[in-house]
Protein backbone atom coordinates (compact mmCIF):
# COMPACT_ATOMS: atom_id res chain seq x y z
CA UNK A 1 0.00 0.00 0.00
CA UNK A 2 2.86 2.62 1.48
CA UNK A 3 5.32 1.84 -1.68
CA UNK A 4 2.01 1.65 -4.32
CA UNK A 5 1.69 5.74 -2.45
CA UNK A 6 5.48 6.19 -2.58
CA UNK A 7 5.46 5.13 -6.19
CA UNK A 8 2.42 7.07 -7.43
CA UNK A 9 4.12 10.62 -6.57
CA UNK A 10 6.63 10.47 -8.99
CA UNK A 11 5.43 12.14 -12.06
CA UNK A 12 5.32 9.80 -14.13
CA UNK A 13 3.14 7.13 -12.56
CA UNK A 14 0.65 9.86 -11.11
CA UNK A 15 0.28 10.96 -14.97
CA UNK A 16 -0.73 7.49 -16.02
CA UNK A 17 -3.35 6.39 -13.33
CA UNK A 18 -4.63 10.15 -13.31
CA UNK A 19 -5.08 9.55 -16.73
CA UNK A 20 -7.02 6.29 -16.39
CA UNK A 21 -8.94 7.44 -13.37
CA UNK A 22 -9.96 10.81 -15.09
CA UNK A 23 -12.55 9.24 -17.17
CA UNK A 24 -14.23 7.36 -14.79
CA UNK A 25 -14.51 10.54 -12.53
CA UNK A 26 -16.27 12.45 -15.82
CA UNK A 27 -18.65 9.60 -16.26
CA UNK A 28 -19.34 9.48 -12.72
CA UNK A 29 -20.15 13.47 -12.12
CA UNK A 30 -22.09 13.51 -15.37
CA UNK A 31 -24.50 10.45 -14.31
CA UNK A 32 -24.87 12.58 -10.61
CA UNK A 33 -25.28 16.08 -11.95
CA UNK A 34 -28.52 14.41 -14.46
CA UNK A 35 -29.49 12.59 -11.83
CA UNK A 36 -29.39 15.89 -9.57
CA UNK A 37 -30.49 17.99 -12.62
CA UNK A 38 -33.34 15.99 -12.82
CA UNK A 39 -34.11 15.63 -9.86
CA UNK A 40 -33.99 19.74 -9.25
CA UNK A 41 -35.46 20.65 -11.72
CA UNK A 42 -38.52 18.05 -12.32
CA UNK A 43 -39.03 15.93 -9.32
CA UNK A 44 -38.84 18.63 -6.45
CA UNK A 45 -42.06 20.69 -5.71
CA UNK A 46 -41.73 24.32 -5.85
CA UNK A 47 -41.29 26.33 -3.77
CA UNK A 48 -44.53 27.89 -1.98
CA UNK A 49 -42.84 31.25 -1.14
CA UNK A 50 -40.26 31.60 -3.97
CA UNK A 51 -41.77 29.17 -7.09
CA UNK A 52 -39.41 27.94 -9.30
CA UNK A 53 -36.53 30.52 -8.48
CA UNK A 54 -35.57 28.24 -5.60
CA UNK A 55 -34.20 25.98 -8.43
CA UNK A 56 -30.93 28.01 -8.68
CA UNK A 57 -29.89 26.48 -5.49
CA UNK A 58 -28.95 23.07 -7.17
CA UNK A 59 -25.97 24.62 -9.09
CA UNK A 60 -25.92 27.81 -6.48
CA UNK A 61 -25.25 25.54 -3.01
CA UNK A 62 -22.84 22.96 -5.03
CA UNK A 63 -20.59 26.08 -6.31
CA UNK A 64 -20.68 27.73 -2.81
CA UNK A 65 -19.61 24.33 -1.32
CA UNK A 66 -16.97 23.93 -3.97
CA UNK A 67 -15.66 27.11 -3.86
CA UNK A 68 -14.48 26.50 0.08
CA UNK A 69 -13.67 22.84 -0.91
CA UNK A 70 -11.15 23.52 -3.59
CA UNK A 71 -9.66 26.04 -1.58
CA UNK A 72 -9.26 23.32 1.40
CA UNK A 73 -7.50 20.98 -1.27
CA UNK A 74 -5.30 23.57 -2.76
CA UNK A 75 -4.15 24.74 1.06
CA UNK A 76 -3.55 21.29 1.75
CA UNK A 77 -1.62 20.55 -1.01
CA UNK A 78 0.48 23.88 -0.29
CA UNK A 79 1.04 22.59 3.22
CA UNK A 80 2.21 19.63 1.58
CA UNK A 81 4.07 21.13 -0.83
CA UNK A 82 5.74 23.37 1.49
CA UNK A 83 6.85 20.73 3.93
CA UNK A 84 7.92 17.61 2.05
CA UNK A 85 8.65 19.24 -1.29
CA UNK A 86 6.40 17.21 -3.16
CA UNK A 87 5.86 18.18 -6.88
CA UNK A 88 2.76 16.82 -7.61
CA UNK A 89 1.76 18.72 -4.77
CA UNK A 90 2.89 22.06 -6.56
CA UNK A 91 1.69 21.11 -9.42
CA UNK A 92 -1.65 20.61 -7.24
CA UNK A 93 -2.05 23.99 -5.99
CA UNK A 94 -1.07 25.51 -9.19
CA UNK A 95 -3.85 23.59 -11.00
CA UNK A 96 -6.45 23.93 -8.11
CA UNK A 97 -6.65 27.99 -7.87
CA UNK A 98 -8.63 28.99 -11.48
CA UNK A 99 -11.17 26.33 -10.95
CA UNK A 100 -11.83 27.14 -7.34
CA UNK A 101 -11.91 30.79 -8.38
CA UNK A 102 -14.38 29.76 -11.31
CA UNK A 103 -16.50 27.96 -8.75
CA UNK A 104 -16.48 31.07 -7.01
CA UNK A 105 -17.66 33.17 -9.56
CA UNK A 106 -20.06 30.83 -10.30
CA UNK A 107 -21.33 30.82 -6.93
CA UNK A 108 -21.67 34.74 -7.05
CA UNK A 109 -23.11 35.28 -10.10
CA UNK A 110 -25.99 32.68 -9.36
CA UNK A 111 -26.50 34.19 -6.06
CA UNK A 112 -27.17 37.33 -8.27
CA UNK A 113 -29.40 36.23 -10.56
CA UNK A 114 -31.72 34.73 -8.11
CA UNK A 115 -31.03 37.99 -5.51
CA UNK A 116 -32.21 40.37 -8.23
CA UNK A 117 -35.88 38.47 -8.23
CA UNK A 118 -35.91 37.61 -4.28
CA UNK A 119 -34.33 40.34 -2.74
CA UNK A 120 -34.74 42.83 -5.73
CA UNK A 121 -31.02 43.59 -5.46
CA UNK A 122 -28.45 42.23 -7.86
CA UNK A 123 -25.92 42.46 -4.44
CA UNK A 124 -26.26 43.03 -0.98
CA UNK A 125 -23.84 43.86 1.33
CA UNK A 126 -24.26 40.24 3.46
CA UNK A 127 -21.83 38.83 5.14
CA UNK A 128 -21.90 35.32 3.47
CA UNK A 129 -21.51 37.47 -0.05
CA UNK A 130 -19.35 39.67 0.94
CA UNK A 131 -16.72 36.82 2.32
CA UNK A 132 -17.06 34.75 -0.84
CA UNK A 133 -16.38 37.98 -2.65
CA UNK A 134 -13.34 38.37 -0.49
CA UNK A 135 -12.25 34.41 -1.01
CA UNK A 136 -12.48 35.01 -4.69
CA UNK A 137 -9.29 37.51 -4.51
CA UNK A 138 -7.90 35.50 -2.67
CA UNK A 139 -7.90 33.00 -5.26
CA UNK A 140 -7.22 35.50 -7.96
CA UNK A 141 -4.12 36.58 -5.44
CA UNK A 142 -2.81 32.72 -5.95
CA UNK A 143 -3.39 33.11 -10.02
CA UNK A 144 -1.53 35.80 -10.70
CA UNK A 145 0.79 35.46 -8.48
CA UNK A 146 2.00 32.15 -10.45
CA UNK A 147 1.89 34.05 -13.19
CA UNK A 148 3.70 36.67 -12.52
CA UNK A 149 7.35 34.13 -11.52
CA UNK A 150 8.38 32.89 -14.24
CA UNK A 151 10.50 29.92 -12.41
CA UNK A 152 7.70 26.93 -12.27
CA UNK A 153 8.60 25.42 -8.98
CA UNK A 154 9.47 29.09 -7.12
CA UNK A 155 6.11 30.13 -8.34
CA UNK A 156 4.22 27.41 -7.37
CA UNK A 157 5.99 27.69 -3.56
CA UNK A 158 4.90 31.48 -3.40
CA UNK A 159 1.69 30.26 -4.46
CA UNK A 160 2.01 27.30 -1.55
CA UNK A 161 2.99 30.47 1.16
CA UNK A 162 -0.17 32.62 0.13
CA UNK A 163 -2.36 29.90 -0.13
CA UNK A 164 -1.48 28.81 3.20
CA UNK A 165 -1.40 32.31 4.85
CA UNK A 166 -4.91 32.56 2.95
CA UNK A 167 -6.46 29.97 4.21
CA UNK A 168 -5.65 30.94 7.98
CA UNK A 169 -7.16 34.32 7.13
CA UNK A 170 -10.29 32.85 5.45
CA UNK A 171 -12.28 31.94 8.83
CA UNK A 172 -10.91 35.31 9.91
CA UNK A 173 -12.51 37.20 7.25
CA UNK A 174 -15.34 35.53 7.13
CA UNK A 175 -16.02 36.02 10.60
CA UNK A 176 -14.69 39.49 10.39
CA UNK A 177 -17.66 40.04 8.03
CA UNK A 178 -20.07 38.58 10.02
CA UNK A 179 -19.36 40.53 12.86
CA UNK A 180 -19.31 43.79 10.86
CA UNK A 181 -22.53 42.90 9.32
CA UNK A 182 -24.00 42.11 12.64
CA UNK A 183 -22.90 45.42 14.15
CA UNK A 184 -24.44 47.51 11.16
CA UNK A 185 -27.45 45.55 10.03
CA UNK A 186 -28.76 43.47 13.15
CA UNK A 187 -29.79 39.88 12.60
CA UNK A 188 -29.35 38.60 8.64
CA UNK A 189 -32.73 37.76 7.70
CA UNK A 190 -31.71 36.21 4.15
CA UNK A 191 -31.22 32.18 4.97
CA UNK A 192 -29.98 29.69 1.95
CA UNK A 193 -33.22 28.06 1.08
CA UNK A 194 -35.30 28.94 4.45
CA UNK A 195 -34.88 27.59 8.34
CA UNK A 196 -35.86 23.64 6.82
CA UNK A 197 -35.74 21.85 3.88
CA UNK A 198 -37.84 19.09 2.62
CA UNK A 199 -36.27 15.66 1.72
CA UNK A 200 -37.22 15.88 -1.99
CA UNK A 201 -35.89 19.21 -2.28
CA UNK A 202 -32.87 18.77 -0.35
CA UNK A 203 -31.48 14.86 -2.09
CA UNK A 204 -30.81 16.73 -5.56
CA UNK A 205 -28.66 19.20 -3.89
CA UNK A 206 -26.85 16.40 -2.13
CA UNK A 207 -26.65 14.99 -5.75
CA UNK A 208 -25.60 17.75 -7.09
CA UNK A 209 -22.86 18.68 -4.35
CA UNK A 210 -21.41 15.23 -5.11
CA UNK A 211 -21.40 15.51 -8.66
CA UNK A 212 -19.78 18.91 -8.60
CA UNK A 213 -16.84 17.31 -6.23
CA UNK A 214 -16.12 14.78 -8.78
CA UNK A 215 -16.39 17.07 -11.32
CA UNK A 216 -13.61 19.42 -9.68
CA UNK A 217 -11.50 15.96 -9.40
CA UNK A 218 -11.65 15.27 -12.64
CA UNK A 219 -10.89 18.89 -13.82
CA UNK A 220 -8.18 18.51 -11.17
CA UNK A 221 -6.57 15.43 -13.17
CA UNK A 222 -6.76 16.74 -16.27
CA UNK A 223 -5.07 19.93 -15.27
CA UNK A 224 -2.65 18.67 -13.40
CA UNK A 225 -1.64 16.12 -15.93
CA UNK A 226 -1.28 18.94 -18.90
CA UNK A 227 0.62 20.89 -15.84
CA UNK A 228 3.00 18.00 -15.31
CA UNK A 229 3.65 17.68 -19.17
CA UNK A 230 4.66 21.64 -19.18
CA UNK A 231 6.65 21.40 -16.39
CA UNK A 232 8.70 17.90 -17.21
CA UNK A 233 8.91 18.75 -20.68
CA UNK A 234 12.84 18.45 -20.47
CA UNK A 235 12.61 14.99 -18.92
CA UNK A 236 12.70 11.53 -21.00
CA UNK A 237 9.26 9.79 -19.73
CA UNK A 238 7.58 13.00 -21.14
CA UNK A 239 9.63 12.73 -24.23
CA UNK A 240 8.87 8.71 -24.78
CA UNK A 241 5.44 9.72 -24.04
CA UNK A 242 5.45 12.33 -26.74
CA UNK A 243 7.22 9.87 -29.43
CA UNK A 244 5.20 7.10 -29.01
CA UNK A 245 2.25 8.98 -28.94
CA UNK B 1 23.46 31.74 19.95
CA UNK B 2 20.93 34.08 22.03
CA UNK B 3 23.74 37.09 21.83
CA UNK B 4 24.51 36.67 18.59
CA UNK B 5 20.64 36.57 17.28
CA UNK B 6 19.93 39.33 19.63
CA UNK B 7 23.04 41.27 17.78
CA UNK B 8 21.56 40.46 14.60
CA UNK B 9 18.33 41.34 15.43
CA UNK B 10 19.72 44.90 16.32
CA UNK B 11 22.00 45.37 13.38
CA UNK B 12 19.42 44.63 11.11
CA UNK B 13 16.93 47.35 12.82
CA UNK B 14 19.19 50.02 13.36
CA UNK B 15 20.64 49.83 9.96
CA UNK B 16 17.23 49.61 8.04
CA UNK B 17 16.09 52.69 10.35
CA UNK B 18 19.02 54.74 9.49
CA UNK B 19 18.87 53.87 5.78
CA UNK B 20 15.09 54.92 6.05
CA UNK B 21 15.56 58.36 8.02
CA UNK B 22 18.73 59.51 5.59
CA UNK B 23 16.00 58.55 2.85
CA UNK B 24 13.75 61.12 3.40
CA UNK B 25 11.50 60.33 0.23
CA UNK B 26 10.63 57.17 2.29
CA UNK B 27 8.74 58.01 5.27
CA UNK B 28 7.30 61.63 3.78
CA UNK B 29 5.52 60.25 0.53
CA UNK B 30 3.17 58.04 2.54
CA UNK B 31 2.35 60.63 4.63
CA UNK B 32 1.58 63.04 2.09
CA UNK B 33 -0.37 60.33 -0.14
CA UNK B 34 -2.41 60.18 3.24
CA UNK B 35 -3.41 63.36 3.47
CA UNK B 36 -3.97 63.90 -0.50
CA UNK B 37 -6.37 60.70 -0.33
CA UNK B 38 -8.31 62.32 2.49
CA UNK B 39 -8.67 65.37 0.60
CA UNK B 40 -9.67 64.11 -2.69
CA UNK B 41 -12.50 62.84 -0.38
CA UNK B 42 -13.22 65.92 1.04
CA UNK B 43 -13.47 67.31 -2.35
CA UNK B 44 -15.42 64.52 -3.75
CA UNK B 45 -18.32 65.58 -1.41
CA UNK B 46 -20.32 68.17 -1.38
CA UNK B 47 -18.93 71.18 0.73
CA UNK B 48 -19.72 70.90 4.33
CA UNK B 49 -21.73 67.50 3.58
CA UNK B 50 -22.68 65.92 6.83
CA UNK B 51 -21.52 62.60 5.21
CA UNK B 52 -18.23 63.25 5.32
CA UNK B 53 -18.44 62.76 8.88
CA UNK B 54 -20.17 59.42 8.89
CA UNK B 55 -17.74 58.00 6.44
CA UNK B 56 -15.00 59.66 8.21
CA UNK B 57 -13.96 56.12 9.58
CA UNK B 58 -13.88 54.73 6.38
CA UNK B 59 -12.05 57.32 4.84
CA UNK B 60 -9.53 57.15 7.73
CA UNK B 61 -9.16 53.87 7.50
CA UNK B 62 -9.04 52.98 3.98
CA UNK B 63 -6.45 55.99 3.44
CA UNK B 64 -3.38 54.26 6.18
CA UNK B 65 -4.30 51.16 4.22
CA UNK B 66 -3.16 53.05 0.83
CA UNK B 67 -0.41 54.83 2.43
CA UNK B 68 1.02 51.49 4.08
CA UNK B 69 0.80 49.94 0.77
CA UNK B 70 3.49 52.84 -0.80
CA UNK B 71 7.01 51.85 -0.92
CA UNK B 72 5.84 48.64 -0.49
CA UNK B 73 7.42 46.76 -3.58
CA UNK B 74 11.08 48.33 -2.35
CA UNK B 75 10.54 46.49 0.97
CA UNK B 76 13.20 43.86 0.02
CA UNK B 77 14.15 44.90 -3.38
CA UNK B 78 16.90 47.29 -2.18
CA UNK B 79 18.28 44.82 -0.49
CA UNK B 80 18.12 41.96 -3.06
CA UNK B 81 19.86 44.24 -5.23
CA UNK B 82 22.76 45.53 -3.61
CA UNK B 83 23.55 41.52 -1.39
CA UNK B 84 21.90 42.38 1.95
CA UNK B 85 19.58 39.88 1.49
CA UNK B 86 21.57 37.09 0.43
CA UNK B 87 24.01 38.14 3.47
CA UNK B 88 21.17 38.06 5.50
CA UNK B 89 20.06 34.60 4.41
CA UNK B 90 23.78 33.29 4.96
CA UNK B 91 23.79 34.87 8.41
CA UNK B 92 24.35 31.84 11.52
CA UNK B 93 21.02 33.12 12.55
CA UNK B 94 17.55 32.46 11.53
CA UNK B 95 16.14 34.77 9.23
CA UNK B 96 12.29 35.33 10.35
CA UNK B 97 13.88 37.23 13.31
CA UNK B 98 15.86 39.50 11.01
CA UNK B 99 12.51 39.73 9.31
CA UNK B 100 10.61 40.78 11.95
CA UNK B 101 13.37 43.41 12.81
CA UNK B 102 12.70 44.63 9.76
CA UNK B 103 9.50 44.94 9.25
CA UNK B 104 9.61 46.68 13.28
CA UNK B 105 12.01 49.03 11.61
CA UNK B 106 9.30 50.19 8.66
CA UNK B 107 6.63 50.33 11.25
CA UNK B 108 9.20 52.76 13.36
CA UNK B 109 9.46 55.13 10.12
CA UNK B 110 6.18 55.08 8.16
CA UNK B 111 4.12 53.23 10.02
CA UNK B 112 4.25 54.96 13.30
CA UNK B 113 3.43 58.30 11.73
CA UNK B 114 0.39 57.25 9.94
CA UNK B 115 -0.97 56.64 13.48
CA UNK B 116 0.14 60.52 14.35
CA UNK B 117 -1.34 61.88 11.67
CA UNK B 118 -4.74 59.73 11.50
CA UNK B 119 -6.36 61.68 14.51
CA UNK B 120 -5.15 65.14 12.71
CA UNK B 121 -7.09 63.80 9.43
CA UNK B 122 -10.22 62.42 11.42
CA UNK B 123 -10.84 66.67 13.09
CA UNK B 124 -10.50 67.81 9.92
CA UNK B 125 -13.62 64.97 9.17
CA UNK B 126 -15.28 65.94 11.71
CA UNK B 127 -14.64 63.83 14.34
CA UNK B 128 -14.29 64.40 17.63
CA UNK B 129 -13.93 63.16 21.53
CA UNK B 130 -14.14 59.41 22.11
CA UNK B 131 -14.02 58.23 18.41
CA UNK B 132 -10.55 60.03 18.09
CA UNK B 133 -8.85 57.71 20.93
CA UNK B 134 -10.46 54.81 19.88
CA UNK B 135 -8.77 55.41 16.22
CA UNK B 136 -5.52 56.02 17.71
CA UNK B 137 -5.57 52.99 19.74
CA UNK B 138 -6.91 51.05 16.64
CA UNK B 139 -4.11 52.73 14.28
CA UNK B 140 -1.82 51.42 16.95
CA UNK B 141 -2.84 48.05 16.81
CA UNK B 142 -3.68 47.61 13.00
CA UNK B 143 -0.97 49.02 11.20
CA UNK B 144 1.88 46.85 12.53
CA UNK B 145 -0.72 44.22 10.89
CA UNK B 146 -0.67 46.37 7.77
CA UNK B 147 3.06 45.84 7.62
CA UNK B 148 3.26 42.57 8.63
CA UNK B 149 1.12 41.06 5.45
CA UNK B 150 2.60 43.97 3.02
CA UNK B 151 5.90 42.57 4.01
CA UNK B 152 4.50 39.47 3.50
CA UNK B 153 3.66 39.94 0.14
CA UNK B 154 6.91 42.23 -0.67
CA UNK B 155 8.77 38.74 0.25
CA UNK B 156 6.18 36.46 -2.29
CA UNK B 157 7.00 39.25 -5.01
CA UNK B 158 10.56 40.27 -4.37
CA UNK B 159 12.12 38.74 -7.82
CA UNK B 160 9.29 39.37 -9.70
CA UNK B 161 10.12 42.50 -12.25
CA UNK B 162 7.26 45.01 -12.00
CA UNK B 163 5.12 43.61 -8.59
CA UNK B 164 3.80 47.47 -8.30
CA UNK B 165 0.50 45.95 -10.02
CA UNK B 166 0.10 42.61 -8.35
CA UNK B 167 0.95 43.67 -4.60
CA UNK B 168 -2.62 45.02 -4.06
CA UNK B 169 -4.05 42.02 -5.30
CA UNK B 170 -2.14 40.12 -3.27
CA UNK B 171 -2.32 41.88 0.07
CA UNK B 172 -5.24 43.51 0.10
CA UNK B 173 -7.93 40.46 0.66
CA UNK B 174 -5.44 40.11 2.89
CA UNK B 175 -6.25 43.50 5.32
CA UNK B 176 -10.15 42.98 4.93
CA UNK B 177 -10.42 41.95 8.80
CA UNK B 178 -8.23 44.71 10.18
CA UNK B 179 -10.41 47.41 7.74
CA UNK B 180 -13.58 45.63 8.95
CA UNK B 181 -12.43 45.96 12.80
CA UNK B 182 -10.46 49.32 12.50
CA UNK B 183 -13.08 51.24 11.40
CA UNK B 184 -15.91 49.37 12.85
CA UNK B 185 -14.31 50.60 16.22
CA UNK B 186 -14.27 53.72 15.57
CA UNK B 187 -17.70 53.68 14.51
CA UNK B 188 -19.10 52.02 17.14
CA UNK B 189 -17.29 54.68 19.89
CA UNK B 190 -19.35 57.17 17.30
CA UNK B 191 -22.12 55.92 18.15
CA UNK B 192 -21.71 55.67 21.83
CA UNK B 193 -21.38 51.52 21.51
CA UNK B 194 -18.52 50.20 23.39
CA UNK B 195 -15.21 50.12 21.13
CA UNK B 196 -13.57 47.15 23.13
CA UNK B 197 -14.15 44.07 21.16
CA UNK B 198 -13.17 45.41 17.89
CA UNK B 199 -9.83 46.92 19.31
CA UNK B 200 -9.30 43.29 21.09
CA UNK B 201 -9.62 41.27 17.40
CA UNK B 202 -7.32 43.82 16.49
CA UNK B 203 -4.91 43.18 18.68
CA UNK B 204 -5.76 39.31 18.40
CA UNK B 205 -4.92 39.51 14.93
CA UNK B 206 -1.61 41.74 15.20
CA UNK B 207 -0.46 38.90 17.59
CA UNK B 208 -1.19 36.41 15.59
CA UNK B 209 0.46 38.11 12.38
CA UNK B 210 3.54 38.89 14.61
CA UNK B 211 3.95 35.21 15.47
CA UNK B 212 3.28 33.96 11.88
CA UNK B 213 4.45 36.30 9.25
CA UNK B 214 7.88 36.65 9.52
CA UNK B 215 8.23 32.95 9.21
CA UNK B 216 6.35 32.86 5.86
CA UNK B 217 7.82 36.07 5.10
CA UNK B 218 11.26 34.60 5.54
CA UNK B 219 10.41 31.21 4.08
CA UNK B 220 8.96 33.36 1.00
CA UNK B 221 12.41 35.07 0.66
CA UNK B 222 14.38 31.94 0.61
CA UNK B 223 12.09 30.88 -2.02
CA UNK B 224 12.66 33.34 -4.49
CA UNK B 225 17.17 33.68 -3.61
CA UNK B 226 16.63 29.71 -4.34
Amino acid sequence: MWTWFHRLASPPSFYVFAGRLAPWLLGAALVLLAVGAYGGLVLAPPDYQQGDAFRIIYVHVPAAWMSLFAYTVMAVAAFIALVWRLKLAEVAVVAAAPVGASFTALALVSGMLWGKPMWGAWWVWDARLTSELVLLFLYLGVVALNTAIEEPRAAARACSLLAVVGFVNVPIVHYSVVWWNSLHQGSTVFRLGGPTITWNMLWPMLVCMLGFTLFFGYTQLVRMRSELLMRERTTRWVKTLVANA
Amino acid sequence: MTGALWTATWAVFAREFKLALRERAEWMQPLVFYVLVVLMFGLATAPGDPALRTFAPAIIWVGALLAALMGLERMFRADLEDGTLEQLLLAPVPLAPLVAAKILSRWCVSGAPLVVLGPVLAVALGLAGVPISVLVAGLLLGTPTLMLIGAFAAALTVAVPRAGVLLPVLVLPLMAPVVVFGAGAVRAAGQGLPAAAPLYFLAAELVLAAVLIPWAAAAALRNALE
